[in-house]
Parts: C-alpha cells; structure tokens; sequence
C-alpha cells in the first residue's frame, strides 16, 4: 500500500542528546580497521586542528538512524520495515563530529515516491550540537519493497 | 583543518591511491556491535538466506565506511571531507569462510568546484566479486 503523500514536510522532535564517547569512536574506528590517529589520539587530532578526537564520516549514522527510527516506527506512516533496504546515504558536515559532543537529531520527511510498488522514504536528519550548532545533515533512502502479490 | 594536500597541485583525472578491504563474518559482527546495527542479514545465514539474500551480506554502511578511507587517506585530514553520499546497488556477500569477501576502492578527482573554497569532487568506485557495489559514490573535499 502507498504511503500517504501528507507525511512529507513533517518535523519529529529533537532527540535527547546523545553524547559521543571517545571509547565509542575507538570502537568504530577499529571496527572499520581505520588507523587514522585522529580517532584515536588527542594530540595527532589537535595537530589538525581539532579540540579533540574526531569520529569517521560515517559515525554519525548510528546517532541519525537511530533518529529515523521515530519516523520507521510511526504507526501513522505505517512502513512496513521488514521489507525496507537502505537505497542511498548521504552526508553533508559543518565539522565533523568528536569526542565530548552532545548531539540531537531532528527527523524531517524529505518526500515519499511509489516506484514500482517499492515505497521509497527520503528522511533528512539535522544534527546539532549542545550550542546549537549545526555540525553534519544525514539524508537517509529507505526503500520498502513491494509485498509478494501486491 | 589542514588537509596535506594541495589544490592547486591536483588535476582532474588525478587517481587516489587504490585500496581493498577484506571482509569476514568476524568483521560483520564487530561493525554491528559498534554501530548498533543487528540486523540478522549481516551475521545469520539461515535468516539472511529466508529473506531472499544468496548469503550473509556486509552492512551497507561498513562498505560505505571503507570507501571513504581511501579519501581521508589522502587527503590526511578526515574533516576535509565536506560531502559523502553513496547509493547502495548490490550487495557485499560474505561467506562463512576464512577468506569472506574483498572491498575494492578506487577514487579519482572528477572535478575542480570552487577555486576560493578549495574543493574537488572525488568520485569512488567500489566493488567486490566484479560487481560494482556502490552507485553514485562521490565525496566533496576541501583541500590545502
């Protein structure tokens, strides 16, 4: 079944913030082998002028998909996740994120296309720090597959 | 910022080092603990083969993750990358096997955007088992 056209423009709250640990960064660093020492060292990331270590690019994911959960899980919206793949990802940063930010996510549904039957869901995720200030914007596919037979 | 690159040094069509990226099933489930993301396809077999996938397939974000490595790399600096997007087009199938899968990366600078900004458009190819994993893959970077 389509997803009703009026969804899109709307706005979800904030998120509470989500603060991002250094050990956290660590973990994903290693986790996508990335040896860069700006993940993992102060001193290497003040050197390129960062207050304090930087988390990868696509760190910040974890925190906006997990936004987008707010709009996947609306019963209104009624998406049926168990058929959704992710069609697309992309980032737009301000500075990346690091260590010691406390970050919010504000969810907006960007469109909804019917393609084939597939419902594809565009979410845009605005993430700010503690000060207000923008630092990256999440643009999220997702792509529900059309059920058997429909 | 300090990218160790230079903007006025590169050149359209200039390559960036190539990389490749194994991945196992060890892999898999480590990415997912450190993203969150637990979807079965990536790590149950029986699960990922009843939803119609060949095999346990790689998170479409870890392939995104390894891709970019092969800009921040390069450019030295990971802030200097300004704009990252990808489109997932096949899916990274990993086997139960020691070996799994290999993640290809290729980059080339494909334009020359702002000469005042010092930005360039990096377009990335991926691929694993010669089937091109990411579509529409291009990072914006602000060089020195």
């Amino acid at each position: 079944m389509a997803l009703d056209q009026s969804f899109v423009g709307r706005t979800y709250p904030p998120t509470a913030p989500y603060e991002v640990g250094r050990e956290k960064i660590r973990e994903f660093a290693e986790a996508v082998g990335d040896a860069n020492p700006a993940y993992v060292d102060a001193q290497a990331a003040r050197a390129l002028g960062h207050p304090d270590v930087i988390a990868p690019p696509t760190f910040v994911f974890a925190i906006t998909f997990k936004a987008a959960g707010q709009v996947i899980e609306d019963p209104q919206l009624g998406l049926d996740y168990s058929r959704v793949v992710h069609g697309d990802q992309k980032f737009g940063y301000t500075r990346p994120v690091r260590a010691g930010d406390r970050l919010t996510v504000t969810s907006t549904i960007e469109s909804i296309k019917s393609l084939a039957g597939n419902d594809v869901l565009s979410v845009r995720g605005e993430v700010h720090d503690a000060d207000g200030a923008h630092v990256v914007t999440a643009h999220t596919m997702l792509v529900a597959r059309a059920a058997e037979g429909e | 910022m300090a990218a160790k690159v230079s903007y006025d040094a590169v050149e359209v069509g200039a390559e960036l080092p190539a990389q490749s990226f194994p991945v196992t099933r060890a892999t898999l489930v480590r990415y997912a603990g450190a993203s969150g993301d637990f979807n079965p396809i990536h790590w149950n077999e029986k699960f990922a083969k009843e939803v119609g996938l060949p095999d346990v397939i790689a998170h479409g974000m870890f392939t995104m993750a390894e891709a970019i490595r092969v800009v921040t790399d390069w450019a030295g600096d990971p802030a200097a990358v300004i704009e990252y997007g990808v489109r997932f087009t096949k899916p990274v199938v990993v086997a139960n096997d020691d070996r799994g899968a290999v993640i290809e990366v290729s980059a080339k600078v494909a334009a020359k955007l702002d000469d005042e900004a010092r930005t360039v458009r990096v377009d990335l190819t991926a691929t694993s088992a010669g089937q091109k994993v990411l579509g529409m893959s291009r990072a914006v970077v602000k060089l020195a």
